[in-house]
């Protein structure tokens, strides 16, 4: 009875697989996917909580008496288009970002921001 | 065996270091999540997620990568340390895990508390077939006013972010979002003039027959956007933009959230509680479906609108990069 819980792990592994590419990865794009597939993980892990053995979609019918859970559906329906709306206002951010630095990769991103910064100290010191 | 692919995919998209096809892998993935949903009966859930996670994401992507470049460079913070993090936290994830009920069990707790109500007694306190959209836009009105107002404020933040460096006469000379798929592809411009019609009618389809089947504002609402995205895209952005003006897009989306707002306001004026759409008619029933169809065409006008709003913004954007690529080159060649 060990495959009861098998939904449950491929969600923690996708989730982590997300995880590991926002950790890992300097490309901010990459990172926005990384987000997302966390994000999609989380909405597979509600899915399958709302998922009843033998029931069906949550419209009534008059033949079905077992249908899945919808609070979790109504909950995750949101989420995506919630979802989508907030990965476009990140992806707005690394196109300015994109504009201002030249890059989206973030270690070339520090680096400019490191020189800025000491050029500012060797202004003041002279 | 879904979930198996979606975990390829997954590995995939760590291993491609070219972001072009990252994104198209993106795209895969959603499309196989929403197979996933449609298997786990989230009839609703899965409509939305192949809208969203399989068009308008992965069209918002391209546009994006082809304004900051496709190749990711392979330097990364610490690989190994990340791996430790992540399987520490996947390890404790998992024996969490353990002492959840099984997948698919009647008896779980989740299934136990609000839903009995919501699927005995929707059909006489509602009167909607499909659970989903009475739980959304009756049970939980103010969760989803919540929702879209939030959807509204990143169309603001995205409108905010972008729209600043551009003034109103650059409008005139963005070049079209992409020439050469223009001249290019004439069975692909004929084949979908012929179906945008047929996408509007559906999203219009899917908006108002949200209450008996799957469907609703947020589905037909990206539905919607999708098909104008479309047009922008094998038209060009210039003639998109004579047929939509974008003013009038920010206009409708504002009103989609003042319209469901007011309706939680006539409830309260009309004696009920904010969003209790019994007292909007003299029938309980009428009412209900009164106010779900009210709401949902709020939800629909503010999703579509915000959708149309922010891939405008990003296709000019990049519009404006390659006109000052232009004559940037001009310059150079003049000097």
């Amino acid at each position: 009875m060990l495959m009861g819980l098998f939904n449950y792990w491929i969600v923690v592994v996708l989730m982590m697989i997300g995880l590991y590419i926002v950790i890992a990865h300097g490309n901010l794009i990459k990172k926005i996917i990384g987000l997302t597939i966390f994000q999609t993980s989380v909405f597979i892990f509600y899915i399958s909580m709302a998922k009843v053995d033998g029931g069906t979609a949550p419209i009534l019918a008059d033949d079905t008496i077992q249908y899945s859970n919808p609070l979790p559906h109504v909950l995750i329906l949101t989420a995506i288009v919630v979802g989508i709306a907030t990965t476009a206002m990140a992806l707005s951010l690394v196109v300015r970002i994109k504009e201002a630095y030249g890059s989206i990769e973030e270690e070339e991103i520090q680096q400019q921001d490191n020189q800025i910064q000491e050029d500012k100290q060797e202004g003041k010191q002279a | 065996m879904l979930l198996t692919f979606l975990l390829v995919v997954a590995i995939a998209i760590i291993r491609m270091k070219d972001l072009f096809a990252v994104v198209m892998l993106a795209g895969i993935y959603g499309l196989l999540s929403a197979s996933f949903f449609v298997v786990m009966d989230a009839v609703d859930v899965a409509f939305t997620e192949a809208a969203v996670g399989a068009g308008i994401s992965t069209l918002l992507m391209l546009v994006v990568i082809a304004m900051t470049g496709h190749a990711e460079k392979t330097t990364r913070h610490k690989p190994l340390l990340a791996l430790l993090v992540v399987t520490i936290t996947g390890g404790l994830l998992i024996y969490g895990t353990l002492d959840m009920p099984y997948f698919g069990s009647a008896d779980a707790p989740i299934h136990n508390h609000v839903a009995p109500r919501y699927i005995n007694d929707s059909i006489q306190e509602i009167g909607v077939p499909n659970i989903v959209t009475s739980v959304l836009a009756s049970y939980r009105a103010f969760d989803t006013f919540g929702e879209v107002v939030v959807i509204f404020t990143a169309g603001i933040g995205v409108l905010a972010l972008l729209s600043i460096t551009r003034r109103p006469e650059d409008d005139d000379n963005i070049g079209s979002f992409n020439d050469s798929l223009n001249e290019q592809h004439l069975v692909v411009r004929i084949v979908s003039k012929m179906l945008i019609p047929f996408i509007l009618l559906f999203a219009l389809y899917v908006q108002f027959h949200g209450d008996y089947g799957s469907g609703g504002g947020f589905q037909a609402g990206v539905i919607f956007a999708s098909a104008i995205i479309l047009y922008a895209m094998l038209f060009g952005l210039n003639i998109a933009r004579k047929v939509i003006n974008q003013p009038f897009f920010q206009f409708i989306s504002a009103i989609g959230v003042l319209l469901y707002g007011s309706v939680g306001l006539a409830s309260m004026l009309s004696g009920g509680n904010f969003f209790d759409y019994n007292v909007l008619s003299n029938d309980h029933i009428t009412g209900q479906h009164l106010g779900i169809l009210l709401i949902e065409l709020g939800v629909g006008c503010t999703v579509a609108s915000v959708m149309i709003i922010i891939f405008f913004n990003f296709a000019g954007q990049r519009g404006m990069q390659q006109d000052n690529e232009k004559e940037h080159h001009k310059n150079k060649e003049l000097s």
